[in-house]
């Protein structure tokens, strides 16, 4: 189709253009600060005159990383963290979503469907949860961080109206041929559904690599908290105490930025996300797409 | 342990219910692994929603830690008195409230007015790449995003220091109580467009090109398609995502401002979740805390229940 253009409509596209170039030019600038300051050395550093590249070149703060103990004991608590978390989460959405979502239903479904809307709706605050978690014993271990979160009632109700996509014909003819639901759970909705699992895979990798607060309110001493957490302490709350048992005083006093070692911990942070990014992309149109507008 | 059930199944009722035993008790077997595999999230639910529901007596007790919360003694509404009597609560709502608001207005007119300029560009790649740039900081926590803008927004940071090489004066972004719910807004705002964008980019790629080639022969240009097609054509996913945002009303965003606040805007960046969090908790005032935090769970249910009401209403949506 051959469009007669006017002048206007070039004008506007070259605006627009440029406009959402400085748009996505934006969002990336705050992080290529950060990444020039990390490798910058102590005097430009603590000056403020880097930009948008390094000034004094060094990776000084990568290699203190290497040896700075909490920073690693605190990646790996998060690492195990993500993939406890995201496995005990997935096995449970799996397991409450095939119940609900069978139409020839049984005693008892629509009121599990209410307890699960209800607790969504509704919770009971901070302060209750914060209680209830400490009277159970799990302050302060491992459990406090991926148990509390196990029931996630979103991915629930996603996987949910997934599975209620699939043909019921099949689980019919599966049923008469014998099979229990554990075989048709496991064998037949789980193979069509690992797109879908997949998405509530990643957002939940996602959101326990990111959690923060739980680990800050919830673990009590430093040494048991996931990276978030130990990030907020070091980079928002400058705990000079932690900073300090982190590096020599000696070393401090000469080449070593507390600006540049925060913004190497931020980067070091953000490479599991940004290794996911890709993942993210592909899958999480479906995953949005996927619980929402029904027709 | 999976097998093992599927072969019990298997092979005592190799051809469901008409071997021996009656229809009704193959059925009722049948549904044992339905029980089964709601069992944990009914421990889950129990435990970390249900159990802490229970502990909202708190807000009726003086709570006594070394007693616990059933055993603590009742003193009625004294807590949610002595909550209505501090002078800073009227603020708080108010901050709470307006930060909450802005950042559901900017952020739906930014992702809808973003959605629309990146759906005027022709050139697919990039597109894809404006977008893919668009949501990379939707995926960070607040705590990185929060420590790259406090240092970017401070005082001697790298946006004053630019303003200053351009002859502006600085800005005190964090520090001054005028600007810091605009603060919280805006960098919440430039987290979160690219990724509230998804939805409507869904929207407009659902429109149907013939409508655009048909108007296109009639001869409409480009604003002409915009007002009468394209427009319309988000429209039901605009109004959707404007009721279901009435759920967060209350929601001004606990991390972000946790986490970006200081003292010295205590005035205007102290929000229902801080205040709850930095006196209940921190200040083991646990009985104020947990009636804030029930007053604020108990207006959020009846706004989310009529979110979704109106959503099932205008937008004919369900979540289940």
């Amino acid at each position: 189709m051959i469009r007669a253009r006017s002048w206007q409509s070039t004008l506007f596209d070259v605006f627009n253009l440029g406009f959402l170039a400085l748009l996505g030019l934006l969002c990336l600038l705050p992080l290529i600060h950060t990444f020039a300051v990390s490798l910058s050395s102590k005097g430009p550093s603590m000056a403020g005159l880097v930009s948008f590249w390094p000034v004094g070149f060094t990776t000084y703060n990568y290699e203190h990383l290497l040896v700075a103990s909490q920073f690693q004991r605190s990646f790996v608590i998060s690492l195990v963290r993500v993939l406890a978390g995201t496995a005990l989460t997935l096995l449970v959405v799996v397991l409450t979503a095939y119940p609900l979502s069978l139409a020839e239903g049984f005693p008892g479904q629509r009121v599990f469907k209410w307890i699960l809307i209800f607790a969504m709706l509704f919770s009971g605050g901070l302060i209750p949860w914060f209680l209830a978690i400490r009277s159970l014993g799990l302050y302060d271990t491992m459990g406090a961080l991926v148990l509390p979160g196990v029931v996630q009632m979103f991915s629930i109700i996603i996987m949910l109206n997934f599975f209620r996509q699939l043909p019921q014909e099949m689980v019919e003819a599966a049923a008469i041929d014998g099979a229990s639901h554990w075989n048709i759970l496991f064998r037949i909705y789980l193979p069509l559904s690992l797109p879908c699992l997949a998405t509530l895979g990643l957002f939940s990798a996602v959101g326990h690599w990111n959690a923060w607060f739980d680990g800050m309110v919830l673990m009590k001493r430093v040494a048991n908290y996931p990276l978030q957490t130990y990030l907020q302490t070091v980079v928002i709350g400058r705990s000079f105490a932690e900073i300090i048992s982190m590096v020599d005083t000696r070393e401090l006093a000469e080449k070593l930025s507390t600006r540049s070692l925060q913004a190497a911990m931020i980067i070091v942070a953000m490479i599991p996300i940004l290794m996911l990014y890709p993942f993210l992309q592909r899958y999480f149109l479906t995953g949005l797409t996927l619980g929402s507008v029904k027709g | 342990m999976r097998p093992v059930a599927a072969s019990v199944s298997v092979t005592r009722f190799p051809v469901g219910p008409s071997v021996g035993v009656s229809r009704r008790s193959w059925r009722l077997r049948r549904r044992v692994p339905l029980y089964l595999m709601l069992l944990p999230a009914l421990i889950g639910l129990a435990l970390f929603h249900y159990y802490p529901m229970y502990g909202i007596i708190v807000a009726f007790k003086d709570y006594q830690p070394l007693i616990g919360f059933a055993e603590s003694p009742w003193v009625g509404w004294y807590n949610f008195r002595l909550m209505f009597s501090t002078p800073d609560i009227w603020e708080i709502l108010r901050n709470t409230v307006v930060i909450a608001v802005g950042k559901i207005i900017v952020s739906q007119v930014a992702s809808v007015s973003f959605a629309l300029l990146l759906n005027e560009v022709a050139v697919l790649w990039y597109r894809r790449l404006i977008q893919s740039l668009s949501y990379v900081l939707h995926f960070l926590s607040w705590v990185i995003l929060g420590g790259i803008l406090l240092d970017l927004l401070a005082m001697r940071g790298l946006v004053n220091n630019t303003l200053v090489n351009v002859g502006l004066p600085r800005i005190p972004f964090l520090n001054s109580p005028a600007l810091f719910q605009p603060t919280m807004i805006l960098t919440d705002v430039f987290k979160n467009f690219g990724y509230g964008a998804i939805i409507y980019l869904a929207a407009l790629t659902s429109i149907d090109p013939n409508l655009y080639e048909a108007a296109a022969v009639d001869g409409a240009n480009r604003r002409q398609l915009l007002r009468h097609i394209t427009l319309p054509g988000i429209a039901p996913t605009i109004v959707l995502l404007a009721a279901l945002s009435l759920g967060s009303v209350l929601n001004a965003g606990f991390e972000q401002v946790l986490v970006m606040s200081n003292p010295l805007v205590l005035s205007t960046g102290d929000i229902i979740d801080t205040y709850v969090y930095r006196v209940g908790l921190l200040g083991a005032k646990y009985g104020i805390g947990t009636a804030m935090g029930l007053l604020k769970g108990l207006v959020s249910l009846v706004l989310i229940t009529l979110s979704y009401y109106l959503a099932e209403r205008l937008a004919n949506y369900r979540i289940f």
